[in-house]
């Protein structure tokens, strides 16, 4: 019940409009079923002359049209219009409602996602999510603008034909609902248990559909070990399990159109039969033995459809429940406080504690100092704590205890979007977005005229390499437009990061796949650069390290050496092993 | 008795509980790429995929049979109204009834029957040309050569071999038989209509040509209007899926609200063109309708005073009224699948495109199986390459390599490095010179004698979805368990492997995602070696990995280079220093070349690269 309240607050304010469907839905079927009725007051009243047992008003109307056949002719083309219009209103009205509504949501799951905090999102399964915000949104817009209304139409369908019988004859009513129950609850039944070849299907697809992805992105590998023929038996197996799950579907499927249709016919030919031995017994007339036959057919068919919908239900329920997870996810709080003080550079950390799951210290009493200008180093193993560490400038983490203070500020009473405003992080796999890359590189900043945003693509050392693109600065990234090397993207990362001037920045590893000569040239830029930007910096080359004012030696969150190269390479301690063993060869190039 | 008949509505109905109709959300770029065909249906293309359903031909022949009788079976229901009117009820006698009760039966049975065997065949058609238009396209990928590769990202060749061969397994059994009962159907409809009563089945289908031509440009501009929903769609994919890869990325920018603005509009326009699209297909039926009331009203109007003046009898006009609407299904039908086959035309040239690709390395003719084992020894004669004409990248390249070697290519990304390693590997051939293995043209041999002699280990480590064991063993498939862990030992992996919960069966996740990246530097070290190939290709990475792990990298490699001849795009300094000849790649030529020592004497650019390490010592 409660995912039924979910898929009826979606439809917000798209409610009016929705009702407007659902009455159309209901003006057509009055339409459509009205279209019988004509051609038996035809048969039966104009041809014949049955007594018409109708409202005062249509019986006058049809004894002063006597036998001009044009009349009801026209009375038909006028209630088709009707219908046809009501017909269109309703998939107008359905599709304005539920295009809106699914708008709604996807614009909403869009926010939530972005809103999550920093810790979700490096936990999430991101394929999960995306078949949540494509296929579960698909599912909900179907379901509420096809489904729903079909759903409504058959059931008005129904409960006005069922009426209109009645009226007409009792005895044909019972014979023509005979066998419905039956049908729909073999629609029912069928498609709950068909379920699971529908998944065995699905999954067969995407089976053979990773064969052949892994085949794509690992041709070369595939090539250089000749192992060609094992891949094609591979894909064979697989294509061969999804030839037959997908055929063992349809044969199901024709076991039921089959099977439902030899009902719906045998329903169809007992109202036939029964109606013509009546009639012939002069029990009903010809008129009401047509409206019969007419009438089954637009029974018989909404009456399995509406088996199969209900089945559907249970689908858009399921999608529902299944984006509410991510709704239900809290949002990072980013305006908990909005202290927007100057942010500078002078950073103390003073026994800084932090964890991502409780009683898992990832950090441990971190205490430093650095002066606004300083570059800081940062060495250790993966998972020694340095990235968690400058995550916490950014305040993508809160830290459990100990304080940092920015600027003499602590930093927990300052904004987090602010504070993000102002520490610029560059990241060792840094994330471009499918547009062209000034625009990548400006994100953050806004509009920078040419000169600063060539000045800053060379100091990050990327102009040149720009410059070489077809349509230089206006070249798309990404999939439609041309595909950077790892190296080129961290450059393009860093220009993004130093043209936002913020007073604290940061490279997480953001230089790993550059290649030594030109990691020298962005590191003598930077050099140059305004002396009043902190600069952190991480990296596994501990030559880009050697320069920086203060130097941290992480182990397990505890900085176990810290000081300035020269102090360090003075102790026997993990810094001058490392510095030994990556240069094993200054003292040949020395001499 | 006026039906939707169910060949139309199925496709409608089951389809979408397939999952196809989510191809868009999973080939997004393959959407965007799809450039707009709507050439006439070119009739070659569609004889050579028709080849590939001949496998199928015994079920085509019962689908069409199905198909008939099922046509012929919906022409007959209406008239048996007509004979129960004009047989019983105006005769107002029973006599019969039960007989043709009986006929009637048999009537509804062959009619499910036929419907079952409808659906069954149109089943076996499509299941078995999606499988072998998949079989033939997947092996003749096996057969390209890079040069294709280079040319197409994988997402494309992905939705080539997955929603397009769907699409042409779904013309090829559903729409010809739909067409074909449409055709049939029509002309069922008209041969009963007209021997019950010629004069009112030309009034019936005055209509028809106006319909026709409605149908066809109705159908023209739906599809249209949902191939636009299907673009747009495809891009807010790809935007939710930039906004949930990109979600960090967005935070430490502070680019929420801008985000979502973007967003908001690609939104915005989907639901303008997807509204658009149910506009058009909400005014369509109703237009149909219209024109159909027409002929039922004229139907009505001659009838009557038909049956009046006694020229025709009640069941005739019955039976008219029912034939005046169902007269109008298999025109739209037709009409629906014509303008579906247009669109599919560029599915389908995309597919057979695919397969009609000639291969640009090829074995020569005549050339037999059996080779002499594979020393090692490679020579570079002359050697010119350009990937397109107007811009030579290799050109009068010597090298002279003797079997177990270490050549060290360094230089920068787009120097020439690669395509060196390209060519020594055959995975693209000189466009002038010859390139000697063991003192002979490879070209004169077949392609598979290089390349089951060849290792190769990519700077970003490609695993398979399997455990580490089949990945290791992806090297020598018989393998025994015993040299896959003779092999992971050799290059250090043995000990981080033993240590992972479930060992050696540990699953690597797609694309490795669950190991460093180191760790699959060294599984793919292992795997290389298991092969024990002659000829040794390591396009070493750049990636940032702790000194501890990069230490058993270095030891690894200088295990797996011992005794081959290697061709190393270096970046490690060790390998450099130990590697045999030393190539400087500038612009596709060689600039130095020589030892390590040689070079450094020479004080060129090499020693400036090298030292370059060290200025900040």
């Amino acid at each position: 019940m409660k995912s039924i309240r979910i898929l009826w607050n979606y439809m917000g304010k798209n409610r009016l409009l929705y009702l407007g469907a659902i009455l159309s839905v209901g003006l057509a079927s009055l339409a459509s079923i009205s279209a019988p009725l004509v051609i038996r007051i035809t048969i039966d009243n104009i041809i014949g002359d049955e007594p018409l047992a109708a409202p005062l008003l249509i019986r006058n109307f049809v004894e002063n049209i006597g036998q001009a056949f044009w009349v009801p002719g026209i009375v038909l083309i006028i209630i088709t219009i009707f219908r046809g219009l009501f017909m269109f209103l309703r998939g107008r009205l359905a599709s304005q409602a539920s295009e809106g509504i699914a708008k709604n949501i996807r614009d909403r799951v869009y926010n939530h996602i972005q809103h999550l905090p920093y810790k979700y999102h490096k936990e999430a399964d991101s394929g999960d999510l995306m078949q949540r915000c494509t296929s579960d949104v698909e599912t909900i817009r179907r379901f509420l603008g096809v489904q729903l209304v079909e759903m409504g139409s058959s059931l008005f369908m129904v409960v006005l034909i069922i009426s209109i019988m009645l009226r007409a004859d009792r005895r044909m009513t019972m014979l023509s609902v005979i066998t419905l129950p039956i049908i729909f609850a073999f629609a029912i039944l069928f498609f709950l248990k068909v379920k699971k070849a529908f998944r065995e299907a699905d999954e067969a697809e995407a089976a053979l559909t990773t064969v052949l992805q892994e085949n794509l992105t690992g041709i070369r590998v595939v090539r250089a070990f000749a192992n060609q023929d094992y891949e094609i038996d591979r894909f064979d197996e697989k294509n061969q399990v999804n030839r037959d799950k997908l055929y063992h579907l349809i044969w199901l499927l024709a076991c039921y159109w089959g099977g439902s249709d030899l009902m719906a016919f045998f329903q169809i030919a007992l109202v036939v039969i029964s109606g013509t031995y009546f009639a012939a017994q002069g029990e009903i007339t010809m008129g009401t033995m047509a409206l019969f036959t007419t009438y089954i057919g637009m029974l018989v068919w909404p009456v399995r459809q509406l088996g199969r919908l209900l089945t559907d239900l249970g689908k858009a329920v399921v999608a529902a429940d299944r984006l509410q997870e991510i709704l239900d996810e809290p949002r990072e709080e980013l305006v908990e406080n909005s202290e927007q003080p100057p942010v500078t550079g002078d950073i103390v950390f003073d026994n800084v504690c932090f964890g991502y799951e409780p009683g898992q210290r990832v950090l441990e009493n971190v205490s430093f100092e650095v002066k606004a200008g300083q570059t800081v180093a940062l060495l250790g193993h993966t998972g020694s704590g340095k990235s968690s560490l400058v995550h916490l400038l950014a305040r993508l983490y809160d830290y459990e205890e100990g304080s940092i203070k920015i600027g003499g500020r602590e930093l927990k009473t300052i904004d987090k979007r602010w504070m993000r405003k102002n520490v610029a992080v560059v990241s060792q796999e840094p994330f471009l977005f499918a547009k062209t890359i000034r625009e990548n590189i400006t994100l953050a900043s806004g509009n920078v005229d040419d000169e600063e945003l060539y000045a800053i693509c060379q100091q990050a050392a990327i102009h040149d390499v720009i410059l070489s693109f077809s349509q230089g600065y206006d070249t798309l990234v990404g999939e439609r437009g041309v595909s950077v090397s790892g190296g080129q993207r961290q450059r393009i990362a860093i220009a993004r990061a130093l043209i936002t001037h913020s007073p604290i920045l940061i490279f997480d590893d953001s230089l790993s796949a550059v290649d030594t000569e030109t990691d020298v040239a962005i590191q003598r830029a930077l050099e140059k650069r305004s002396d009043k930007t902190t600069t952190f910096l991480i990296s596994h080359r501990i030559t880009s390290l050697a320069g920086a004012d203060l130097i941290l030696v992480l182990d397990h969150g505890r900085i176990v050496q810290s000081g300035t190269h020269d102090e360090l390479m003075k102790v026997d301690g993990p810094y001058a092993r490392i510095w030994d063993i990556q240069n094993t060869l200054e003292a040949e190039i020395r001499a | 008795m006026a039906r939707t008949h169910v060949s139309g509505t199925f496709k409608i109905l089951w389809k979408p509980k397939l999952g196809l109709d989510k191809e868009g959300d999973r080939m997004q770029e393959a959407v965007l790429q799809e450039e707009v065909h709507e050439e006439k249906i070119d009739l070659k293309l569609w004889r050579q995929i028709l080849q590939l359903a001949k496998p199928y031909r015994r079920y085509v022949v019962f689908a069409i049979l199905g198909t008939v009788a099922m046509a012929a079976g919906d022409a007959l229901f209406p008239y048996m109204t007509k004979v129960a009117i004009d047989r019983f009820i105006v005769p107002e006698t029973t006599e019969g009834l039960p007989l043709f009760s009986v006929g009637f039966g048999i009537l509804v049975v062959m009619q499910s029957l036929n419907v079952y065997i409808f659906i069954k065949m149109a089943g076996k058609i499509e299941s078995g040309v999606t499988y072998t238009i998949r079989k033939v396209g997947f092996e003749h990928l096996h057969k390209l050569s890079f040069s294709f590769y280079d040319k197409r990202a994988a997402g494309w060749l992905l939705a080539r071999l997955t929603s397009d061969v769907n699409r042409l397994g779904e013309i090829i059994s559903w729409s010809l038989i739909d067409l074909l009962w449409g055709g049939v159907a029509m002309i069922f409809y008209a041969i009963v209509m007209f021997t019950m009563n010629w004069r009112l089945a030309l009034l019936t289908i005055v209509v028809l040509p106006v319909l026709a031509v409605a149908s066809v440009y109705f159908q023209k501009q739906i599809l249209r209007a949902y191939r636009n929903v299907r673009k747009m769609n495809s891009k807010i994919t790809g935007a939710f899926s930039e906004g949930i890869m990109g979600a960090t990325t967005t935070k430490i920018l502070s680019r929420e609200e801008e985000n979502l603005q973007e967003f908001k509009t690609l939104t915005g326009g989907l639901r303008a063109s997807s509204i658009r699209a149910a506009t058009f297909s909400a005014l369509y039926l109703p237009i149909v309708l219209m024109l159909g009331s027409i002929g039922t009203s004229l139907t009505l109007w001659a009838g009557g005073n038909g049956v009046v003046a006694g020229t025709i009898t009640y069941g005739v006009l019955v039976a008219f009224a029912s034939y005046t609407i169902q007269f109008f299904e298999p025109v739209r039908e037709i009409a629906r699948i014509f303008a579906e086959l247009q669109m599919a035309h560029a599915a389908a040239e995309r597919v057979m495109g695919l397969i009609n690709t000639e291969p640009e390395i090829q074995d020569r003719p005549g050339l037999k199986d059996e080779w002499p084992y594979l020393e090692g020894a490679v020579e570079f004669e002359n050697v010119s390459f350009a990937y397109n004409p107007l811009e030579p990248v290799l050109s009068d390249f010597n090298l002279k390599v003797r079997p177990g070697q270490t050549i060290a290519l360094v230089g920068e990304t787009g120097s020439g490095k690669s395509t060196i390693v390209n060519l020594a590997c055959r995975f693209y051939e000189p466009t002038s010179g010859r390139i000697l293995i063991d003192g002979v043209d490879y070209r004169e041999r077949p392609v598979k004698w290089l390349q089951s002699n060849l290792g190769y280990v990519l700077q970003s480590p490609h695993l398979f979805s399997g455990t580490i064991r089949e990945n290791i063993r992806y090297g020598r498939l018989q393998a025994s368990d015993e040299e896959v862990e003779r092999a992971a030992t050799l290059v250090n992996a043995h000990e981080f492997i033993v240590k992972l919960p479930q060992g050696y069966d540990t699953e690597v996740g797609e694309g490795g995602g669950l190991l460093s990246t180191g760790q699959k530097q060294l599984i793919s070290f292992a795997r290389a070696i298991l092969a024990d190939p002659r000829i040794f290709v390591l396009d070493e990475a750049t990636s940032s990995i702790d000194t501890e792990t990069e230490m058993l990298i270095q030891d690894a490699i200088r295990k797996v280079l011992q005794g081959r001849t290697s061709f190393i795009i270096a970046h490690r300094l060790s390998t450099v220093r130990s590697a045999d000849v030393i190539l400087v790649i500038r612009d596709g030529k060689v600039q130095e070349k020589g030892n390590h020592n040689e070079l450094m004497a020479a004080k060129g650019y090499y020693y400036r690269l090298y030292t370059n390490q060290f200025l900040e010592g």
